[in-house]
Parts: structure tokens; C-alpha cells; sequence
């Protein structure tokens, strides 16, 4: 089989069938600003510095995306929020910026009116026109069921849900209206699909009926109304259980959560939706080298015959202190072990 | 009989209760099945529900969310009951604290758990490693438990505990949140005492050492 570009190979992964290599991503976010000597909070000052950030990490690392996105918080910016950044991981979201009484007046804010996604979109086109289409841009929402973890905090969030579930909806509808919006923006700027970011829809965070009550229906309406190709992610949640719903929202792929084993998830997607996972992004901080090898070539193993899988990790961030030697071990057993039709080991 | 003296199905009954968050039901059932709550529903009930929904948590069964609201509405019925804090734990002092993080729901849950088993805990919430050290050594604190939702949080607590062995040898460090539960050998590598995965943990961690604090 010829090479294919790292757009081609994503897209027959995502259409259920073998691409000439598993494809693969590194969520490595951060990892720029040591590759152009900035602090963390220097480089996402400037879209010109995320985007030659991402085009470096993707020559040393050869994976198949690129990302336009920040940090988490970049979201909650445009609702009056604030971002904590430090020197040794991904900025934090700050207080929380709405309370409930705030609910029934809040309107969705505008993506022009805020620096921060202004930026984002920034970097979209400047990877866009660098890019030319062979290596996607993936761009990141969160979704209205899970945006208010930030808005309101967990703990209160929780309640909300529970308590006053008028103004929960309320706020559901805030938030489909801006994701909407923010995820098209992506989408016109450059960004080839959509990581819709949606951890509270996880049984492991909110149970099911709450899932389908609230954050099924919203992620429903949101998805219909996007210009392009969405694939959600739990950020390390559990995801078998609603599976079958989560194909009905219109989504294209779903993260793999370590803590679910991933030939049983990809059974329970084969030919439906495309699963994105599993490496322990935690622990590969402390990886060996054979023990990356062993860990990249199970995942391989257990999720790549047949297509429909894209090799990454379970959260959607590599973190800071994960070292270069093991992420590039990652890579080249990509290369090695990743070409189909896939080598199993022996028993 | 069922883990606390009383029978199976009654703490079945109070689980599923607990889990439809059905406050109506929950003050039925309190009343009909155990009277007056008292000390004892609280040791023969709330704890071992607690403790298996937090189990449950860990296997997948149950929701966050679920383990949240359990903890509050047993949080609501032991502050109805007029008992004391810390009847079996006295001596011992007990803070929890986040670390670098204004989100506190790790806290929060935690906190709930340990309300309910009769303990009392002084809650410091987000904290950076200097005041941290700085408030534990002041307040004499025995037991220290550290929540962290990301891992650069999550390592700082190795500074912590260097340093409070130094500062403060006899105070145990227990740690819990996101970086622990994805990382089984990281309690060990920052140098914590004991670790939680789930919020009903800390039951068993701080009646563990009380009692071989006494033995």
C-alpha cells in the first residue's frame, strides 16, 4: 500500500476500514513552548507561537494532527473567567465566574468579543495555510452538558442539576447556542473536525438518566448544527455504557478510557463510531522504554484490525513532565508494529 | 444481618435511596426503619452505605454525581441529629486541603464521608505548598489529607511531604483525586502514607490509624 498523508490515513480509519498505518495522535498541547524556550504562559500569549509550536512538535514526532487549542479555560474566558497558569503543566480554569441567580439573564457570549478565542482561531488559519489539508487541524469544544463544571464549579454544577434542574436546562441552552458558534468558528478558520469535549456525560461523573435528561438531548441539537465532522471525548471517563446513545447525537469517534478494556470498547463501536485512546497518559510519565513499547503495541492490538481507531491517549493531553524519550519510543513503535495489516505477538 | 448489625436489605433499601437522591423517601425510611437517628444509624448505616458507593464508584457502578449527593444528604441528616464530631477521634486533628486548585469538590466529598462517620475536619481548601506547611505545623495537625486534580498538583505533594517530615514528623499524609486513581504507584512516589481512590475511603484510612494509634 502507498504512503498516505496523515489526512487520507485518519479519514479511512474514521470510514471503518484499514488505512496503510494505525494512525496516531499525541495530544501534545503544552510541549511547544519548550520546543521555542517560553514559559508556558509566553507561548499561548501569541497564536504565532502555538502555531510554529505544533508545526515542530509534528516534525519530531510525525503523528497525524496538529491541535488548535490552548488550554481548557480558553472557554470560560469568554464568560468572564479567568486562567491560572503555571510553569510545569496545562493552565487551570480560576473561580468560577457565574452563580445561579446569574442563570436566567445569561446570554451567550460572542467569540469576537473574547482575546483568548481570538487566538485560537489565529492559530487555526496560520496552520491552515501552512498545512495545505495534508495534516488535520483538530479544533476543541466543550460541550454544554460539561462547560459548566467551569461556569458554576463542580460542586455547585452537581446541585444545580439535581435542585434546580429549570435552570440547568436553562443553561444548557446558553451553552448549545455558544458551542454552536465556537465550534463553527473552528470549523471556517481551518480546524478539520471538532474534539467535543463532553467528561460529564461519562457514567462515570453523571448517571445515565441525568446523561440522557440533560446532556444527550443538548449534545443532539449542538452536533446537528455543526459544519464539520465532531468526535467526542470523556477525558478519561467510561464511555461502553452509553455507547448506542452516544452514536445517536451524530458524533464520528469516542475517547477510550483506560479503565475500560479496549477491545471490548472497540466491539462495542465496530462499524459505528471511531475509538480514540488508550495510553495511560499518567503513567507514561514514568514509563520504560519496554514498557511503552509493550503498552503502545497492545493498544495496536486490541484496537486497530479493522480500522476505526486512532491511537492516542485517554485524556486528550500529554502531560508536561512525560519524557521525550518515551514519547518518541511511542512513535516509533507506531511506525514499527503499526503498519497494516497488524503482526500480533505470540502468546 | 448486613455489615452494620442491621439487615442487608435495609442497607440495599438506604443505597438505592441514596443513589435516586430522593430526600422525601430517604426521611421516610430513616423514621420508619431505625426511629430516632442516633450515633448508632450512623455507624450501622451511613458508613457502610457511604463506603460501598464509594466502591461502586471505583467499579464503575455508581456516577460522581451520586457519590456527591449521597455524601450531602447524610451530611443533612447527621447535622439534624445533634451529635458531637470527633467522639473516637479525639487527639487527633484532621485537615484536608487542595492542592493548587480552586476546585474543590475533592474536598468536598471527602469532608461529606468523614462528617458522617462522627469525625470533624478543618477544611483549608486550595492551598499552595508554604501556607500549607506553614498551617499544619501552627495547627498541629495529625492527619493531613491532600487532594489534587492535576498532576503537576499531584507532585507537588512530594515537596509537601519532604518537607513536612522535617517540619512536622508525626503527621501523616493521605492523598487523593484524578493523578492517584490513573497512577497506582504515585502516592508512593511523592512519599504520601496512604492514598484513597474513592471519597469513602478516608473512613477506613483515619479509623485504621486511630486505632493503632490506641492499640
Amino acid at each position: 500500500m502507498t504512503t498516505m498523508t496523515s489526512a487520507e490515513r485518519l479519514g479511512t480509519a474514521m470510514s471503518h476500514k484499514e488505512a496503510d498505518r494505525v494512525p496516531f495522535l499525541l495530544p501534545t498541547i503544552m510541549q511547544g513552548a519548550r520546543e521555542l524556550g517560553l514559559t508556558i504562559e509566553e507561548y499561548f500569549a501569541k497564536a504565532e507561537n502555538v502555531a510554529e509550536g505544533q508545526m515542530r512538535l509534528l516534525a519530531r514526532y510525525r503523528h497525524d494532527g496538529v491541535f488548535g487549542f490552548m488550554y481548557a479555560a480558553q472557554e470560560i474566558e469568554a464568560f468572564g473567567g479567568t486562567t491560572v497558569f503555571r510553569d510545569d503543566g496545562p493552565a487551570n480554569a480560576g473561580e468560577p465566574p457565574v452563580d445561579w441567580e446569574d442563570i436566567p439573564t445569561l446570554e451567550p457570549p460572542r467569540v469576537d468579543d473574547c482575546p483568548a478565542l481570538v487566538r485560537v482561531l489565529k492559530i487555526i488559519e496560520l496552520l491552515a495555510s501552512r498545512l495545505g489539508g495534508t495534516v488535520p487541524i483538530l479544533g476543541v469544544a466543550l460541550s454544554p452538558y460539561s462547560l459548566p463544571t467551569l461556569q458554576l464549579g463542580m460542586e455547585s454544577y452537581l446541585a444545580l442539576l439535581y435542585e434546580r434542574p429549570d435552570l440547568a436546562e436553562r443553561l444548557m441552552r446558553v451553552n448549545e447556542e455558544f458551542c454552536v458558534a465556537w465550534s463553527n468558528a473552528q470549523l471556517a478558520a481551518g480546524a478539520g473536525a471538532i474534539a467535543y469535549t463532553d467528561p460529564m456525560a461519562s457514567p462515570s461523573i453523571t448517571p445515565l438518566a441525568m446523561y440522557r435528561r440533560f446532556g444527550h438531548p443538548a449534545a443532539c441539537r449542538t452536533l446537528e448544527r455543526l459544519k464539520g465532522a465532531a468526535a467526542t471525548g470523556l477525558a478519561s471517563g467510561r464511555a461502553i455504557p452509553i455507547i448506542d446513545d452516544l452514536v445517536r447525537t451524530g458524533t464520528v469517534g469516542v475517547s477510550a478510557s483506560v479503565h475500560e478494556d479496549l477491545a471490548e470498547m472497540k466491539a462495542a463501536c465496530r462499524g459505528r463510531l471511531t475509538v480514540m485512546g488508550n495510553l495511560n497518559a499518567i503513567e507514561m510519565r514514568s514509563w520504560t522504554l519496554e514498557q511503552t513499547v509493550s503498552k503502545v503495541r497492545e493498544a495496536i492490538e486490541k484496537g486497530a484490525p479493522g480500522g476505526g481507531f486512532v491511537l492516542t491517549d485517554n485524556h486528550g493531553e500529554i502531560p508536561w513532565q512525560v519524557p521525550e524519550d518515551v514519547l518518541q519510543a511511542v512513535c516509533e513503535t507506531v511506525f514499527q508494529f503499526g503498519r497494516y495489516p497488524i503482526r500480533f505477538r505470540e502468546e | 444481618m448486613g455489615e452494620g448489625g442491621l439487615a442487608a436489605s435495609r442497607l440495599d433499601e438506604f443505597e438505592e435511596t441514596l443513589l435516586a437522591v430522593d430526600r422525601v423517601a430517604l426521611r421516610k425510611l430513616i423514621g420508619s426503619e431505625v426511629g430516632v437517628p442516633s450515633l448508632q444509624t450512623m455507624e450501622d448505616l451511613f458508613v457502610p452505605v457511604l463506603e460501598r458507593i464509594g466502591r461502586g464508584w471505583e467499579e464503575g457502578r455508581v456516577s460522581l454525581a451520586q457519590v456527591y449527593m449521597s455524601g450531602r444528604l447524610c451530611e443533612e441528616l447527621v447535622d439534624g441529629m445533634d451529635i458531637p464530631a470527633a467522639p473516637v477521634a479525639e487527639g487527633l486533628r484532621i485537615a484536608i486541603a487542595v492542592m493548587e486548585d480552586s476546585h474543590l469538590l475533592g474536598q468536598r466529598l471527602v469532608y461529606s464521608a468523614l462528617r458522617v462517620a462522627g469525625y470533624s475536619v478543618r477544611r483549608y481548601g486550595s492551598m499552595t505548598l508554604e501556607p500549607l506547611i506553614k498551617r499544619v505545623c501552627d495547627e498541629g495537625i495529625g492527619m493531613l489529607l491532600v487532594s489534587a486534580l492535576m498532576l503537576p498538583s499531584a507532585l507537588r505533594i512530594g515537596q509537601l511531604t519532604e518537607r513536612l517530615r522535617r517540619a512536622s514528623p508525626d503527621t501523616r499524609v493521605v492523598v487523593g483525586g484524578a493523578p492517584f486513581r490513573f497512577d497506582d504507584r504515585l502516592w508512593l512516589q511523592v512519599g504520601a502514607h496512604d492514598r484513597g481512590v474513592a471519597a469513602g475511603d478516608a473512613i477506613g484510612i483515619v479509623r485504621g490509624y486511630v486505632a493503632g494509634r490506641s492499640a
